[in-house]
């Protein structure tokens, strides 16, 4: 048992620190808070990710990844977090590429890899249909094979940032036949596509990234199926785990939580600061003393995926104490936005309204609550460990 | 002992069920939320016809002379449909403080005309710092002549965009955080002076910052006594609390009916969700939350009602029940619904946020709790 950091290790975490501080900029800040800038600029800053060599920790270095080993990744993932840097997106880089790389072939490896490095391509994940959420598996979108393309009908449902998607990864029908896990498969679908149409869901915090998209006799080349027809589950399920690793999102909150902090020392009540007073302390230390503890699970995961494991059922428990905490967070923020949380935009300025976080703490709490529902709810990874872990 | 509603009381709760039913389904309450006062005018000019204005008055001035009792049936409904008209703001802070004052002419000049509809009110006592603690008072009154002049800042004002008249807490002795030395000024909302930014809130709300430059109130319009606005000002906000732990528990109701049906309907692994124990023994849990806050509910309007010693610290127990109930009961809600949840269409997520928006108005959990410990376990 040894956690501290060697001297190879503290001039990394030195070497990302500056990075940060250096290209990631104000300007790039502002643009990716802005809902009319946000898709330029998260692309602009992949692509200075990209430059540096660092935009796929995860991948294999013959792929484009970074090598590093998982003290590494760590203290990338601590770093970007604590710098509040927002997270590549994951679709592309963290879902559909390692499903290529380990399953697709050379000729799809050159032609989509690439392109998911450079952030040339935004891609959406397309497995939710209206009746099938939690039992994915029961999913009924049709590919019919006609000559050499798959002809496919169908909607897809809670499809995040398919409005700027160029292409999506679907999982769709093609037999009825046998358990309902077989008969799906893998198909990557260009969104420019003729019959597909894309319809916007607002969401719980007022804004868009959630939609519906419909397929109408779409046309898929057999070409961009991954693998074998019928056997989509099993290369979906092989990136579900890592999906909810991604999620935990520990090091985000541990730096929201210092937030907290920073903002209690701020607040007086009736001339008490609110840090001073005891039962926001307990509220304070009830989340502290557990993500300390969902720290080093983390690292025990990690570790474990190091020496040769696969994430498995722990991702669960990951995920589920993860979202857990970060809600907990999110509602702490809110509490301590007192009489202003709820604050919507406006035109005036916070200055003119009296507060400056209400509305961010408004944003984060309301779409916070779907961590617990998407990646496999949190209902759902109970159920994983109960069986994986507990045998029940 | 009976917990039975009397004939009037049971007309009173069916006909605002009726008038919600009727006028109010969830897209006439979205285009109200929207648009540019945030309620209805005409249902206003109803409420009035309907003598709901009039409900906590006295008879002298054309009221109904009801207790907490019917102030709770009415909120409840209010509840179930997330009424946005501004009931609370005008009648029960508003006219209630009116009311509690004893001053004779300010009452007779403002109440029959917050019965018949024709004036809006609100009580502009939260400031920028002051957090839930409403003693925390910087702005100031100072005596001119036959006057006195105000200066200072209010903030997130039930209904502050609309009043046509204000209550205002300001300080006229005494340090920012002290209950002596706070007067209470009645005055128009377009007095000379006063500067209004509306702004609106995730519940539908549009509330609104009064900045007050030099304004100058005749010293008739002081409500009650001078410095000793303090008692006035608290019974008033625990009357505005329990008004809306009685709205919560209507919220939470149409909540939990909601989700119920919802886990009844939704099918997967072709199977109802609510087959789930898993889920089952979730909708027990806010099943439960809701009834014990309705017991809650009850005992601090009878407690009230009688005038109990104790009612002061019941309303504070409540809003701790409504504030934990209201959580689990929001939060449950939208993790059942699922990807529906998240969703700005489904009336559900209004709910939840009511139910967050009436925990954060004049106390939260922790704050009343810490006043129920202080009245409980402290010599
Ligand atoms: C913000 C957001 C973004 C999303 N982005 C994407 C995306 O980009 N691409 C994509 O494909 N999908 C996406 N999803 C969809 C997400 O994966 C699903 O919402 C999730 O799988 C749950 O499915 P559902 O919404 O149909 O809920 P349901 O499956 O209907 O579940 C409803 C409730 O029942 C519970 N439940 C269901 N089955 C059981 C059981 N057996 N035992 C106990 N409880 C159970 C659930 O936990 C939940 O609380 C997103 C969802 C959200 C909220």
């Amino acid at each position: 048992m040894d956690t501290s950091f060697s001297a190879e290790d503290i001039a990394f975490r030195d070497e990302v620190r500056s990075f940060f501080a250096e290209a990631y900029d104000d300007e790039l800040r502002a643009r990716l808070a802005t809902p009319a800038t946000f898709k330029d600029a998260l692309i602009e800053w992949q692509k200075r990710l990209f430059k540096k060599g660092w935009i796929a920790p995860g991948w294999p270095p013959e792929f484009g990844g970074t090598g590093w080993n998982a003290t590494q990744k760590f203290i990338y993932e601590t770093e970007r977090s604590a710098a509040a840097v927002q997270d590549v997106l994951p679709f592309g880089l963290q879902m559909v590429g390692p499903v290529i790389y380990t399953f697709g072939t050379d000729e799809q490896k050159q032609r989509f890899l690439p392109r998911i490095l450079a952030s040339e391509d935004w891609w959406c994940q397309g497995y939710s249909e209206p009746d099938s959420g939690s039992d994915l598996a029961s999913l009924k979108t049709r590919a019919v094979l006609d000559g050499d393309h798959y002809v496919v009908n169908g909607a897809k449902i809670w499809t995040t940032y398919a409005q700027y998607a160029d292409w999506i990864f679907c999982l769709v029908r093609t037999s009825t036949e046998g358990k309902k896990q077989q008969g799906i498969s893998f198909l990557l679908i260009d969104m420019r596509s003729p019959g597909i149409k894309v319809n916007p869901i607002v969401s719980i915090d007022g804004k868009h990234s959630l939609n519906e998209v419909e397929f109408n006799d779409v046309r898929v080349p057999v070409a961009n199926r991954i693998g074998e027809q019928d056997q989509g589950w099993t290369y979906a399920k092989a990136l579900l785990a890592h999906e909810r690793t991604a999620i935990a999102a520990v090091a985000d909150t541990q730096r929201k939580l210092r937030e907290v902090r920073q903002f209690a020392t701020i607040e007086v009540n009736a001339g008490e600061r609110l840090i001073d007073n005891p039962m926001f302390q307990k509220r304070l230390s009830d989340i502290e003393i557990e993500l300390m503890a969902l720290e080093f699970t983390e690292l025990r995961v990690l570790a474990s995926v190091a020496s040769g494991g696969a994430p498995g059922a722990e991702s669960s428990l990951l995920k589920i104490k993860g979202t857990e905490l970060q809600q907990a967070v999110q509602e702490l923020r809110m509490d301590i936005a007192a009489h202003y949380q709820g604050l919507l935009p406006s035109e005036l300025s916070s200055e003119q309204i009296g507060h400056s976080f209400a509305n961010d703490a408004r944003l984060d709490y309301m779409y916070g609550r779907a961590a617990t529902i998407y990646g496999g709810s949190n209902e759902i990874q109970k159920n994983i460990i109960a069986k994986a872990v507990l045998g029940l | 002992m009976n917990f039975e509603f009397s004939e009037e009381q049971t007309m009173l709760r069916d006909s605002v069920a009726r008038f919600i039913q009727d006028n109010y389904d969830f897209d006439t309450r979205r285009t109200i939320a929207e648009s540019a006062n945030a309620i209805n005018s005409n249902y206003w000019q109803t409420f009035a016809e309907l003598g709901w204005l009039s409900l906590p008055f006295d008879e002298a001035y054309g009221g109904f002379s009801g207790n907490a009792v019917d102030t709770m049936l009415l909120m409840e409904e209010f509840g179930k449909g997330l009424v946005l008209e501004p009931f609370l703001a005008t009648v029960i802070l508003f006219g209630g403080m009116l009311q509690k004052s004893g001053d004779a002419a300010l009452q007779e000049q403002w109440i029959p005309k917050i019965i018949d509809g024709s004036c809006q009110g609100a009580l502009a006592a939260t400031e920028r710092q002051s957090r839930y603690e409403f003693t925390d008072i910087a702005t100031t009154a100072k005596p001119d002549g036959d006057s006195y002049v105000l200066n200072g800042e209010k903030v997130v004002v039930l209904n502050g965009f609309n009043a046509d008249q204000l209550i205002v807490s300001a300080r006229t002795a005494g340090e920012q955080s002290d209950s002596r030395g706070i007067s209470l000024f009645l005055l128009a909302a377009d007095s000379a002076g006063v500067e209004r930014l509306g702004y609106r809130m995730m519940d539908g709300q549009l509330v609104a910052n009064l900045v007050f430059k030099n304004v100058s109130v005749p010293a008739s319009q002081l409500l009650g006594e001078l410095h000793g606005g303090y008692g006035l000002l608290k019974s008033t906000l625990l009357d505005a609390k329990l008004a809306l732990s009685a709205e919560a528990v209507g919220v939470m109701e149409a909540l939990n009916a909601k989700t119920l049906e919802y886990t009844k309907t939704r099918k997967q692994f072709g199977v109802p969700i609510g087959s789930f124990q898993a889920l089952q023994h979730r909708m027990v849990d806010t099943f439960m939350a809701c009834e014990q806050t309705r017991s809650l509910l009850y005992r601090a309007v009878c407690a009230v009602t009688d005038q109990k010693e104790e009612a002061e610290a019941e309303v504070h127990a409540l809003a701790v029940m409504v504030a934990r109930a209201g959580k689990l009961i929001g939060s449950e809600a939208t993790q059942l619904h699922g990807g529906m949840g998240l969703t700005d269409e489904l009336d559900v997520t209004h709910y939840a946020k009511r139910l967050m928006m009436i925990n954060a108005t004049f106390g939260n959990g922790d704050y009343h709790q810490a006043k129920f410990n202080a009245l409980r376990y402290s010599a």
